[in-house]
């Protein structure tokens, strides 16, 4: 059997969802069976772009606020309301580095698997139309340490 | 060397190098050579580690002017 490979996708920042989805496009291309879970504000990199969301006000007063969608993650550093992703975005693509929707395709053509949190999905008070296709599964908390406990590298980013 | 096939990884930076070494070699035969372009100095390291989790052949690294060759052998 493969080796296993397990990340916990926890932020939402783009320079975050960079180094996660190198991690994971580069075990899954070691040959290792690699999962990636999206909980919290990771689940952003999976919604798609609605300027509004949820099922309550709060929930959609929320949503405002907490902008989905893999190509316009904040900067986990130097934000300044945008600029600093704006940079380095050209930055980026100067060097012919993939974006973030660029690395959710190669993560499944390289056949890692997407599950996301339904525990988040739920108070957010998410649909399942707000999310782009290609999650694999919603799931809890034991099932991925199922996943994890069979893994021989795991990392929570 | 001679190679069965070239990749061209030239300009790309880590991961994309590895990605798509072993993208092309899941389209090839066992026993045949893929060549790979890169200037990522990196693969120097990536590379080695790459084929030992593998279990694919290191035939060799050449370095001139900041190009690199690596050649290896698909095994399994």
């Amino acid at each position: 059997m493969a080796e296993k490979c397990t990340i916990v996708v926890f932020s939402g920042e783009v320079d975050k969802a960079f180094a996660a989805f190198t991690l994971a496009t580069t075990a899954a291309s070691m040959g290792m069976e690699t999962e990636m879970f999206f909980t919290f504000w990771g689940l952003n990199i999976l919604r798609r772009k609605r300027w509004l969301s949820g099922k309550n006000l709060l929930q959609k007063l929320m949503s405002l606020l907490n902008r989905g969608g893999a190509d316009r993650l904040p900067l986990s550093r130097y934000n300044m309301l945008g600029l600093g992703p704006a940079l380095m975005k050209i930055m980026m693509r100067r060097s012919k580095v993939p974006d973030i929707p660029e690395m959710l395709k190669l993560a499944k053509q390289l056949g890692i698997k997407i599950l996301a949190c339904n525990t988040t999905f739920a108070f957010m008070g998410f649909k399942e139309e707000d999310f782009i296709e290609g999650i694999d599964k919603f799931v809890g908390a034991a099932y991925f340490l199922g996943e994890s406990k069979e893994a021989k590298v795991s990392y929570f980013i | 060397m001679k190679a069965d096939d070239t990749l061209d990884a030239y300009g790309l930076l880590c991961p994309m190098p590895i990605v798509k070494t072993a993208l092309k070699v899941k389209e090839m035969r066992v026993g045949q050579v893929l060549e790979i372009l890169a200037s990522d100095a990196a693969i120097r390291d990536d590379m080695p580690a790459w084929c030992k989790a593998t279990g694919n052949e290191l035939l060799g690294i050449e370095e001139k002017d900041g190009e690199y060759r690596v050649y290896i052998r698909k095994l399994k």
